[in-house]
């Protein structure tokens, strides 16, 4: 089943003096996620990422176009009940107390007062944030906010999380702990709608990617494939220096440090290259297949326009 | 709806609150408390015209300020400050938004006001020693300074939805001053000719009228006030409220958020 399917979604805004010229922020996507699927929205800043999310929040209005969010319109104000969402850099009621701002938002999507109390104490233990007791949001770290925005996107429960950047304006130890909480809801089941340019985030956490850039729709595709498909490379890292001279024809590229030699050779002449490598005496150290990567896969979509400017 | 309606509502009066907002009670106090001394330098009949002049209408501006500087915030700080964004994203209509914040500023003001109210008779009952059954034409008067913040929010709560705060402030205190002269633009129309006597009409009646709300002389002089008149202010301020919080909410329906 689709848990969010878009059609042709377009946002222009009008600009200039007169407002009469009209500049294109999204151009007609059409994107479908399956139910219990994690997905990356990928691009470059300025690509369309989050308006397509406040779109889908209706928090600004499509120029044409329609989503559905679980079978339903995406402004159905049932399916708002069933989706969660953290704003890029949130910004909260800053005079309230963590627990506070959760039990408003809960009471706003429609949790009854004794599950709100159960969840408040349940998600602050579970974001790391138990011990703040009533400090007022004003006082806490980017990190903290972050924790919190979380903890306000899932504490009614929902079925589908949409979270822009989750990771951004964050150490490594901020980074690494929202991952993890992505990750426990990816486990739990949720469908999970996430935008970043972090590659590294959503190669670590998606299913599927998709990638915008400029407003544009450039390709979608499966993570796992990046990982599973055939190298067309290997990397072979060696001791002997002296060898280098008999193979040097087989290597696309090769780097010596000392008597260490790391050359990477097309797959189909890996088999030449190691018999020649033993022949000469080398001491092999490790071969490694070198796979496309998601950011082989981004940059290619985002450059395709560049490459195509060029040719013309 | 409900629920959300009174989870604004109580969110506004909460973050007023913590503001400060009802630290203009300790100026109230303190104004009170310095103009005692002219009190007693005043004949005992002009004491007690003085003081119910003084508390009314502080009671009035102060309301009236605070209607105006946090009413324009109302909506454009959460634009601004992109707390909409987590709001719109739950099953909050927006019209539910425009009346909880609308609600919770006039909930605001009217605990405001009860407690000036409850400082104020004190205040007559250290200076004039005792409370009369006509004083209760003085709750007659706070009544209608009620009526006036209703409005007053309405109209600020309008101009957050499109304007920027320092506009929305210029125009709600613009709108306040015609207002207070409402019955004289009433009087204009009625001595003018053609398209003036239209122009001037139409002005009289898109404009709030806060004239015939304004009864603190009348209630000084411990003068009656009309059942009949409470009557109209009453349904004037209700559907006049009504209006402009009904063109609020059809601008905010409309609009794109930053």
């Amino acid at each position: 089943m689709l848990a969010i399917e878009i059609k042709s979604l377009t946002k222009e805004y009008a600009v200039g003096f007169w407002k009469k010229k009209r500049r294109p922020a999204l151009k007609s996507l059409n994107l479908t996620v399956e139910t219990g699927e994690t997905f990356g929205f990928l691009g470059p800043n300025g690509a369309g990422k989050t308006t397509t999310l406040k779109l889908l929040m209706g928090i600004i209005f499509p120029t044409s176009g329609s989503a559905t969010i679980l079978g339903k319109d995406f402004l159905d104000p049932d399916v708002k009940r069933r989706i969660g969402f953290l704003p890029e850099q949130p910004y909260f009621y800053d005079y309230l107390s963590a627990p506070e701002l959760l039990d408003y938002y809960a009471q706003l999507s429609g949790v009854a007062a004794d599950v709100r109390k159960q969840r408040i104490g349940e998600l602050l233990g579970r974001v790391g944030l138990s011990d703040v007791g009533s400090k007022q949001l004003r006082k806490f770290s980017k990190g903290m906010l972050q924790r919190v925005g979380i903890a306000q996107a899932i504490i009614h429960d929902p079925e589908v999380v949409f979270l822009d950047e989750p990771m951004s304006g964050l150490d490594p130890v901020g980074r690494h702990e929202v991952r993890e909480l992505i990750q426990s809801l990816k486990d739990a089941g949720k469908t999970i709608f996430f935008s970043t340019h972090i590659l590294s985030d959503a190669e670590a956490l998606c299913d599927r990617v998709a990638v915008i850039h400029k407003g544009e729709l450039r390709g979608v595709g499966v993570v796992n494939d990046f990982r599973s498909s055939l190298a067309e490379k290997t990397e072979v890292i060696w001791l002997g220096a002296n060898a280098l001279s008999t193979v040097n024809s087989l290597l696309a590229e090769v780097h010596v440090t000392a008597d260490t030699v790391r050359g990477t050779v097309q797959s189909g002449d890996l088999d030449r290259l190691l018999e020649k490598l033993r022949q000469q005496g080398a001491r092999l150290i490790s071969v490694t297949p070198v796979h496309r990567t998601l950011e082989d896969y981004f940059l290619s979509k985002t450059k395709e326009e560049e490459k195509e400017a060029v040719t013309l | 709806m409900t629920s959300r309606l009174s989870a604004i509502t109580w969110n506004t009066f909460r973050e007023a609150v913590r503001d400060r907002i009802l630290y203009n009670l300790v100026l109230f106090v303190l104004l009170l408390v310095a103009s005692a001394p002219l009190f007693s330098q005043i004949s005992i009949g002009l004491e007690k015209l003085m003081l119910v002049n003084v508390g009314l209408s502080s009671i009035s501006l102060f309301g009236v300020i605070i209607a105006i500087f946090v009413g324009i915030g109302l909506v454009s700080k959460e634009i601004e400050k992109k707390t909409l964004y987590t709001m719109l994203s739950r099953p909050v209509r927006r019209w539910e938004f425009i009346a909880g914040k609308y609600l919770g500023l006039l909930l605001t003001l009217v605990v405001n006001t009860a407690l000036m109210t409850v400082g104020f008779h004190v205040a007559l009952l250290i200076f004039i020693n005792r409370l009369k059954s006509a004083d209760a034409m003085l709750l007659v008067a706070v009544y209608f300074i009620v009526l006036q913040f209703m409005m007053m929010v309405a109209i600020t709560l309008l101009f957050s939805t499109f304007s920027t705060p320092i506009f929305s402030a210029i125009f709600a205190f613009a709108l306040y001053v015609i207002g207070t002269f409402g019955e004289d633009l009433k009087n204009f129309a009625a001595i003018s000719q053609g398209v003036t006597k239209w122009l001037a009409m139409g002005a009289a009646y898109v404009m709030p009228n806060f004239a015939s709300l304004n009864v603190i002389s009348q209630a000084a002089h411990e003068q009656s006030v009309s059942s009949g008149l409470i009557l109209s202010n009453t349904v004037y301020a209700l559907l006049y409220s009504l209006a402009v919080t009904v063109a609020a909410v059809m601008v905010f329906e409309r609009r794109n958020l930053k």
